[in-house]
């Protein structure tokens, strides 16, 4: 017989090999090499969490009690596994990208980051799993009690017992579950404690199992025989709990606190779910191998009135088999202290998250901006959750009696989790699932759990007195808690079940159908809906008030110092401002509110950078009117932009007319002041000679004729400038008329040499070769002769070859004909070739006589008759090239 | 008096009617035609007056009057200038180029030579 001294010093060791693992698997984290503790094994082994000491010791009980009933246990969450591993994907996706640390965080979250469903959400879970944890409690005494004297395992040693296993659990929770504070910083070291209860639990499970079937029956084929002839072999099948234990453990296993905690937030990668999907079942499948042979031999060959929930200890023990026995207690310890740890860490988070937090930052004046570390608030507020939860449980265990079989415990609390399912499964799926409709259908779910499950399971005249069981509240048969709306003769668990879960979808599909989604529900609920659209995306920040100092002040205080700083460091990279705070953009905002949520909930880090940023909530006015507003300023600033176009436009148009008058009106000085100068230059002569032969006397006639026709050659030269002035301002004002006639164009070329070489002082030798092209030519006759002349007399003025030569050439063209004027002259420098056809332009005008306005009037002349004049340089002079067309008057106006 | 008028004009027969009108006075009249070498002219001539033409082929009366201002040697020299082109903003320019008379075309033959006698008894 193994004293109770012994099995207490194996617990500890067992405790100190655990805290070892744990620590050096946190180690090795840190270190980076978490590969190995990430696997999908790990994942796999960490769900049978699962098997609390209720499957491990109550299974057998359950078998030894109903049959084959306890199967349900298992077939649940195996049927989720196998045939619903899509909606847990989808569940640790949103668990994930929302950086969800709870089952309260991620149902909050979802409804619009509501701290009221967060807060409801905690209370639920903390009411609900507090039977679970007095089960646990209890398999620990219980099955530290087999061990004990039995002369001393009287009532009050049993319960005194109960309270150290109750602090021992505490101890090594608060030990194990709040080093870290970040709840979504994954608990390494835990997970792999888990990990190898897990291994412990199976091997101590099948061991017995083993023993039983080949130690005690003698091999499968006895230990079928045995089976059959048990009242286990009797069994037959009540359908409707069959089908609704089925369903129950299902949804406990989805809305199980512990369950989501090592499930999502523990959840290292999705892929992981994969294996899980068959590996779980595999593993649930091999803790219920032995149940049914273990519950057999246990009423085979123990006395009756043993409690079947402790054969797993008391057959080897009665067997003799004192290190089976042990190790069977391991087994048991390690389901219950896993499932402790795990469920209380889960809650403790919920309840620091939810309430704690939100209440202490209600009380500081300043939101998160108040001094002192707000890390240190949480671990608090963390650590007392797990002693207050774990105190919970051993209320509950006192108050219940501590008598009640283990199964029908774990299925009250079961009932009680399920109640999240709703709002879960329909934030999930339901884009229409709202606020209101969460709130009603768990607050309904629940009281009616509460009313019909949790309450009655005092035993009458515990809390609900023997004639409400039996009338109802106050006499209303309708209210009985077995009997709901009169509804009678249906097992108390189906009852339970059906009627709360039934009116919490009822609430929670009606309030939801009547009720409004807020915006911010509204966005939340597309992400959760959606969330393999866009895993990333969370709803905006307005960062405009929030200061980057404020933000990182805050987040030192909840991530601590190193993270913090690490967070912003790497932020301020992205953006590439190393060395200086990044800059509290919109995808930063949303990140660190991820960030902070993993620490303290969706809800409050919703709550906290709202209070820094300023936008405290965002309702659907806020929205419309920041859409409303940015629309009007986007049509503002399109109108602004049009008028600035419009006005840049007509300033150009402005500039242009100005630069195109204050050109006219240089050119008109500079032709007023040419004509002025062209005018009086003559005058001037005229004037001076004039006086000179009025006022002098004494001039002699040679003199007096030399002025006198100085006087005439001025004169002349006054009456052509006019001429030419007219003739140019007819030409350009395009009032010319036009006299047509037909000709030879060699014989306008021959009158206009005879005219220009009419005086025969010039030395210029005029070379007209008649051959060529000889082509009848409608033109104005008379204003070509004007043209051709004008060439004749330039090269007759300009012309400054030693032996001055001028050609003429006729080509046709085709299109028309061209004549050119080849002179043997220095060719017109390059610089004065654009001006020689503008007004007044005289180069190297050596007389003076000429006032500028030939090649003016001969290009206006050209203009008008269809044709054009052009110079073209030659090697050995200058070209004047008249172009024109063969019937050129019509081409003219 | 004998003393010495530079006359710059391009056109010819207004460089007659001055040289005859200001010889007939008792000036020594020396002309120039060209704008671009005027400034060298009153350089190497040293002139007690100059008569100088507005448009000029080369460079125009106004830059030469204002390169020999900017010499100190030339900063008094009576300057007499002759325009054709009959504008008011052309008289402002002179005047701010240090003109000692200006005059427009077709001039009296007695205010040239009174203008002329009064400049080089001013300057006196």
């Amino acid at each position: 017989m193994i004293s109770v001294n012994q099995l207490v010093a194996v617990s500890l060791v067992y405790v100190a090999f655990l805290f070892a693992i744990a620590f050096f698997a946190e180690r090795a984290s840190v270190r980076g090499r978490s590969g190995w503790l990430r696997s999908p094994l790990v994942y796999t082994l960490s769900l049978s969490i699962y098997c609390t000491a209720w499957t491990f010791y109550g299974a057998v009980g359950y078998a030894a009690r109903s049959g084959m009933e306890f199967v349900t246990i298992y077939l649940g969450p195996s049927l989720v596994m196998i045939g619903w591993w899509w909606v847990l994907r989808k569940l640790v996706r949103i668990g994930r990208a929302q950086r969800a640390t709870s089952v309260a965080d991620l149902i909050s979250a979802r409804y619009g980051k509501s701290n009221l469903l967060a807060i409801v959400v905690t209370l639920m879970a903390v009411v609900g799993v507090t039977p679970y944890i007095a089960l646990q409690l209890q398999s620990v005494t219980l099955s530290v009690s087999i061990f004990s004297d039995p002369v001393q395992t009287d009532g009050l040693s049993q319960s005194t017992a109960t309270f150290w296993v109750a602090c021992g659990l505490a101890i090594f929770t608060v030990l194990f579950g709040t080093r870290n504070l970040n709840a979504n910083e994954r608990h390494d070291g835990v997970v792999i404690a888990i990990a190898v209860e897990a291994v412990v639990k199976l091997i101590a499970l099948l061991a017995v199992g083993i023993f039983v079937v080949w130690g005690i029956a003698g091999g499968i084929g006895p230990m079928l025989e045995r089976i059959d002839s048990s009242p286990i072999g009797e069994w037959s099948m009540d359908r409707s709990r069959w089908v609704a234990l089925t369903a129950l453990s299902a949804a406990a296993f989805l809305a199980l606190p512990r369950m989501f905690q090592v499930m999502v937030v523990e959840n290292d990668d999705e892929r992981h779910l994969q294996i899980a999907s068959w590996a779980f079942p595999l593993y649930l499948m091999l803790m219920s191998l032995f149940v049914v042979p273990i519950a057999v031999i246990g009423l085979d060959i123990l006395p009756p009135g043993s409690n079947p929930d402790l054969f797993v200890l008391t057959v080897p023990l009665a067997e003799g088999q004192g290190g089976l026995a042990t190790l069977s207690f391991l087994g048991g310890f390690s389901s219950a202290t896993s499932m402790v740890i795990v469920a209380t860490l889960a809650l403790s988070t919920m309840v620091s998250n939810h309430i704690v937090m939100p209440i202490w930052l209600s009380t500081q004046a300043e939101g998160a901006q108040v001094s002192g570390d707000v890390r240190n608030v949480v671990i608090l507020a963390r650590r007392a959750s797990i002693l207050l939860i774990i105190f919970f449980g051993y209320l509950y265990y006192r108050l219940s009696g501590g008598g009640a079989a283990l199964a029908a415990i774990g299925l009250i609390s079961f009932v009680g989790v399920a109640q999240f399912l709703p709002a879960m499964l329909g934030g999930i799926f339901w884009r229409g699932a709202t606020r209101w409709g969460a709130l009603a259908g768990l607050v309904v779910g629940f009281t009616v759990w509460v009313f019909c499950s949790l309450l009655p399971s005092f035993g009458p005249d515990a809390v609900l007195s023997a004639s409400v069981f039996d009338n109802g509240i106050a006499g209303m048969g309708w209210l009985r808690p077995q009997a709901l709306f009169g509804v009678e003769g249906i097992d108390p668990t189906v009852h339970a079940i059906v009627w709360s879960i039934t009116l919490n979808m009822v609430a929670f599909l009606g309030v939801s159908i009547v009720t409004f989604p807020q915006p911010l529900e509204r966005l939340q609920g597309a992400q959760f809906v959606n969330v393999f659209d866009h895993s990333a995306q969370a709803r905006g920040w307005d960062a405009a008030p929030a200061t980057s100092e404020d933000l990182m002040v805050m987040a030192q205080r909840i991530l601590g110092p190193d993270d913090a700083l690490a967070l912003f460091r790497a932020e301020a990279q992205r953006q590439g401002v190393t060395g200086h705070l990044p800059e509290p953009t919109q995808g930063f905002l949303q990140a660190l509110e991820r960030e902070l949520a993993g620490s303290v909930g969706s809800a409050t880090a919703h709550a906290m950078i709202s209070q820094l940023v300023g936008g405290a909530s965002v309702s659907v006015e806020d929205l419309m009117a920041v859409a409303d507003e940015s629309a009007q300023i986007l049509e503002y600033s399109n109108r602004l932009e049009a008028k600035s176009a419009e006005l840049s436009r007509t300033a150009r148009k402005l500039r242009e007319a100005n630069e195109k008058l204050t050109a006219l009106s240089v050119q008109k000085d500079a032709f007023l002041g040419q004509i002025s100068h062209e005018l009086r230059t003559p005058m001037t002569s005229i004037r001076s000679f004039s006086e000179i032969l009025r006022d002098t006397d004494e001039l002699e006639q040679s003199e007096k004729t030399k002025y006198a026709s100085i006087i005439h050659g001025e004169t002349i030269r006054l009456t052509r400038l006019l001429d030419d002035l007219l003739d140019l301002s007819v030409l350009e004002n395009g009032q010319v008329s036009l006299n047509l006639d037909t000709g030879n164009l060699n014989d306008v070329i021959g009158q206009a040499v005879l005219s220009a070489g009419g005086d025969r002082s010039t030395r210029l030798t005029v070379r007209h070769e008649q051959a060529g092209v000889d082509r009848p030519l409608t033109t104005d006759l008379d204003r070509l002769r004007q043209v051709f002349i004008n060439l004749i007399t330039n090269a007759q003025k300009y012309c400054d070859a030693p032996e001055p030569e001028l050609r003429i050439d006729v080509m046709d063209r085709g299109d028309g004909l061209q004549v050119v004027f080849h002179d043997n002259g220095t060719p017109i420098p390059s610089e004065a070739r654009s001006l020689i056809f503008e007004k007044f332009s005289r180069i190297n005008d050596k007389d003076g006589s000429g006032a500028g306005l030939g090649l003016a009037i001969c290009r206006e002349i050209m203009a008008r008759l269809g044709g054009d004049i052009t110079h073209e340089p030659r090697a050995d002079g200058n070209a004047f090239v008249v172009h024109l067309p063969v019937r050129a008057a019509l081409a003219a106006q | 008096m004998g003393k010495h008028v530079l006359l710059v004009e391009d056109e010819t027969n207004i460089i007659e009617a001055i040289q005859f009108l200001l010889s007939r006075e008792g000036w020594q009249v020396d002309t120039h035609s060209d704008g671009a070498t005027a400034v060298d002219k009153v350089r190497n001539m040293r002139p007690d007056l100059v008569v100088l033409d507005y448009m000029l082929p080369g460079k125009n009366g106004i830059d030469i009057l204002t390169e020999l201002r900017a010499d100190p040697d030339f900063e008094r020299l009576p300057v007499l200038m002759l325009t054709a082109r009959g504008q008011s903003r052309d008289r402002d320019l002179a005047e701010r180029a240090g003109v000692s008379r200006f005059m427009t075309k077709p001039f009296s033959n007695t205010e040239v030579v009174t203008a002329v006698r009064d400049l080089v008894q001013l300057a006196q």
